[in-house]
């Protein structure tokens, strides 16, 4: 299938597309099956009553959540939103406009929650839940990275990625769940990280790594695990510890450590940032996951907490710990202070590896060859979930610089792509939100036109040759789909990696 | 009298319906920190952001220059027009009121050219042509024929207005009189009425709806301070299930 998918062509000028009706309605990510929703406490399989159970879920949510009370109500169909998807502009299905996919949850709140829809379905498209509505659910709402992209323009922030993870929810509830993301959720419990590495796995792995780090540098840099005291606890996806060509930036997390001289460690318990507990808008679930983070902190006895590079992981650590697990600050209940009164007030808790390795390079704790980088002409993919579900630094907007920043320090040459796709306004990889899935990779390939179009023109016009991004999903989305484009694969790296490239460790010991 | 009573009813839901609106929205828990970052990182902040998308519609700004342009011109318009319209509601006329007198006019034709613009998106473009239903054409046409009859109004059909001031001061002194009879105005105060029906029942809730948005409401600052609604602070300390 992969070798006979046709990427969709650039376009000459970046013009809206026609649309194309039913375009990607065949294209469904794996159901999940009885034992992948069972081990997760979801129903084994579409439950007969699946539509009262459907219905009740949803006016659950609507008590529970203001977003989507809100943002059901308050959209007048302005159509701002309905060129900003990238897998509508990749895909040209309408349903994949942000508008149109909230419209198929609205449908069914206007048919049953609203005196509108109640009694004149038909005058504001109210429309009964049926077997091929709820099917069209599952295939929609797994079309949708929940980038936030579409929130950025529309007038009233409604967030497509909230609806998408109550519906998400509402499936779950049914039992319809999907397979990638459900199965990532029951390893993740069961073994402690989504790639399923078992800790003494992980043990073997960082000793190659640091045979692996001598022999290129001639300098002992440690890759510490389940170290009691240590000051920091580094949480990172577990894509870093194998994965190309993540596991460049987890040599480039040690080596700042190493020439910070500040002690570190990983946790086997806690060895994975991704929380996929959010992609399917489950609220126990996104806090069981994040609790594991606590309990490693507590028994650790770690004074800081950083995340590695990763997308959503930060969203979730930077925008929500504090709230699930109290890892952060300005508690006053005795849940959340007792961890609180471990952890160093001094420094943001959680910090991001970037904020962490900025700030050495401020202080100019950190020395750097950048000719090293010089091989590079590099450019900066702002992974969504940072840009727009968190910051870094003490204002907003420095989840943009500080990135931009660490990759001036490290390398000679940079480029912007163009203003339109950058920063708030970034598009998704294509592979997010729980679609970074094989059985999905028709849509990984066409949503990520509108990234490849931007990167191509720098390519042309500039000779940019690197795209550092800082999430474990870009970097596994896009060394897939680059040479769909004819790109190498090897174009997309960490920021974390250049850095790697460019630090001086001191004489060899 | 059959108006006096259709006005009021008009008003008496639309003052219930949206303060029972706004109360569930309010009610309603915010569990998690959702701003759209980068987002203000002080209550301040948060106050100017939400004043640049109710009075320059930023956002829509940043989207799509079309429809800000007729949005504006239309919501513009709009409240040029409730604001003259105050004079009929007041006595004496507050001295404001009456100094933005002819802007009312002009608000009128803008209201009536953006709600035009807005529709002319509505047929042609294709992208929006598919998301409209028809309770979407039917706001349009809806506002255009209040907006249109109230033109004529003013430029065909003159009411008698000291008689159609005393029916509206009349309705808010509870000493309901006689409406002039033009059949233009009877038309005009009908829909006004049903608009003010429509409104706590359709996507007009837009209105309220825009300031309870937790994208564009919330702090940015989850790190610096513990955000915790009630039902999610339940579950502090319990073992999580699932
Ligand atoms: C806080 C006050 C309000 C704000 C911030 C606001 C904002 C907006 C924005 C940004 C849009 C989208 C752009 C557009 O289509 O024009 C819109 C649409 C609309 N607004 Fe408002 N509005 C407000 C009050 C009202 C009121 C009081 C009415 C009506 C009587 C109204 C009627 C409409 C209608 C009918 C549309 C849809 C236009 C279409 O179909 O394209 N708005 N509003
Ligand atoms: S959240 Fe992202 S993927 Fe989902 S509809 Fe909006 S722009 Fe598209
Ligand atoms: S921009 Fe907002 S209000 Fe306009 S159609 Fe999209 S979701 Fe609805």
């Amino acid at each position: 299938m992969a070798d006979t998918l046709q990427p969709p062509p650039y376009r000459v000028i970046p013009i809206i597309p026609a649309l194309k009706p039913g375009a990607m309605g065949q294209v469904r990510s794996f159901v999940a099956n009885e034992k992948i929703q069972t081990n997760i406490g979801f129903p084994g399989r579409l439950v007969d009553d699946w539509k009262e159970r459907a219905l009740e879920r949803m006016g659950q949510l609507l008590g529970q959540y203001r977003s989507l009370r809100v943002f059901m109500d308050a959209c007048v169909h302005c159509g701002a939103c309905s060129d900003k998807c990238h897998y509508f502009l990749g895909t040209q299905d309408p349903k994949n406009m942000p508008v149109a996919r909230q419209d198929l949850l609205r449908s069914v709140y206007r048919r049953y929650f609203t005196l509108a829809g109640k009694y004149f379905p038909k005058l504001v498209g109210a429309r009964d839940l049926t077997k091929e509505v709820l099917d069209e659910w599952y295939t929609y709402f797994n079309q949708c990275s929940e980038c936030r992209r579409c929130s950025v323009f529309c007038p009233y922030g409604i967030d497509t990625a909230e609806i998408t993870m109550a519906a998400r929810e509402i499936l779950d509830s049914v039992g319809y769940g999907q397979k990638y993301t459900n199965e990532i959720i029951g390893k993740v419990h069961s073994i402690g990280n989504n790639l399923g590495l078992p800790g003494p796995a992980l043990e073997d792995t960082l000793l190659g790594l640091e045979e692996d780090v001598k022999e290129d540098t001639g300098v002992d840099v440690r890759f510490p695990v389940d170290v009691q005291g240590a000051e920091v606890l580094l949480i990172t996806p577990s894509a870093d510890f194998f994965a190309e060509p993540h596991i460049d930036s987890l040599i480039g997390y040690a080596k700042v450590f190493h020439a910070s001289g500040i002690s570190w460690t990983l946790s086997t318990k806690a060895s994975e940032a991704g929380n996929f507990g959010m992609f399917i808008g489950n609220y126990e679930q996104l806090r069981k996951i994040a609790l594991r983070i606590r309990e490693a902190a507590l028994e650790l006895g770690v004074k800081r907490i950083i995340v590695g590079e990763c997308g959503h992981a930060w969203r979730v650590a930077y925008s929500f710990w504090n709230t699930l697990t109290g890892i952060g600050a300005g508690a006053h209940d005795p849940y959340a202070l007792q961890l609180q009164h471990q952890l160093d007030a001094r420094y943001k808790q959680p910090t991001h590896i970037c904020e962490f390795t900025w700030d050495l390079i401020q202080r100019q704790a950190l020395q750097f060859n950048r000719e090293a980088n010089d091989a590079y002409v590099v450019t900066f993919h702002d992974s969504c979930n940072v840009a727009r579900g968190s910051r870094m630094g003490d204002y907003a907007g420095g989840q943009f610089d500080i990135p931009r920043h660490i990759i001036r320090a490290v390398a000679n040459k940079f480029v912007e792509m163009d203003a339109a796709t950058i920063r708030e306004k970034t598009f998704c990889c294509g592979g997010g939100g729980g679609l970074l899935t094989d059985d999905l990779i028709e849509l990984r390939v066409k949503g990520a036109l509108p990234r490849m179009e931007a990167l191509k023109q720098v390519a042309d016009e500039q000779g940019v040759n690197f795209m550092a991004t800082i999430c474990a999903i870009c970097k596994a989305q896009f060394s897939k789909v680059l040479p769909y484009y004819q790109f190498d694969r090897r174009v997309v790296g960490g920021v974390h990696q250049l850095v790697s490239n460019a630090i001086v460790l001191g004489r060899p010991e | 009298m059959a108006f006096a009573l259709l006005f009021s009813v008009g008003a008496l839901v639309f003052v219930g319906g949206l303060a029972f609106r706004i109360a569930r929205y309010a009610r309603t828990p915010a569990p998690l920190k959702i701003p759209t970052t980068p987002a203000p990182v002080t209550l301040a902040g948060v106050w100017l952001r939400m004043a640049r998308e109710v009075l320059l519609f930023e956002s829509l700004f940043k989207a799509n220059l079309w429809i800000w342009a007729f949005g504006v011109l239309f919501h513009l318009g709009l409240v040029l027009v409730i604001v003259r319209h105050l004079r009929y509601f007041t006595e004496p006329v507050w001295g404001w009121v009456a100094v933005m007198q002819p802007f009312g006019i002009y608000g009128g034709m803008a209201m009536v050219l953006g709600l035009g613009g807005l529709w002319g998106r509505r047929l042609l473009v294709e992208r929006i042509r598919y998301i409209s239903t028809p309770s979407d054409h039917l706001m349009l046409l809806f506002l255009l024929a209040i907006g249109g009859s109230g033109l004529g109004l003013k430029f065909l059909l003159h009411p008698d207005i000291i008689a159609v001031k005393a029916f509206c001061l009349g309705l808010l002194q509870g000493n309901w009189q006689p409406l002039p009879g033009n059949g233009l105005l009877l038309l005009h105060l009908t829909l006004a009425s049903l608009l003010l029906v429509i409104f706590p029942f359709s996507k007009l809730l837009h209105a309220p709806g825009v300031f309870f948005s937790p994208t564009r409401n919330q702090i940015d600052n989850p790190r610096e301070a513990r955000h915790l609604s009630t039902w999610a602070a339940a579950l502090d300390g319990e073992p999580p299930h699932g």
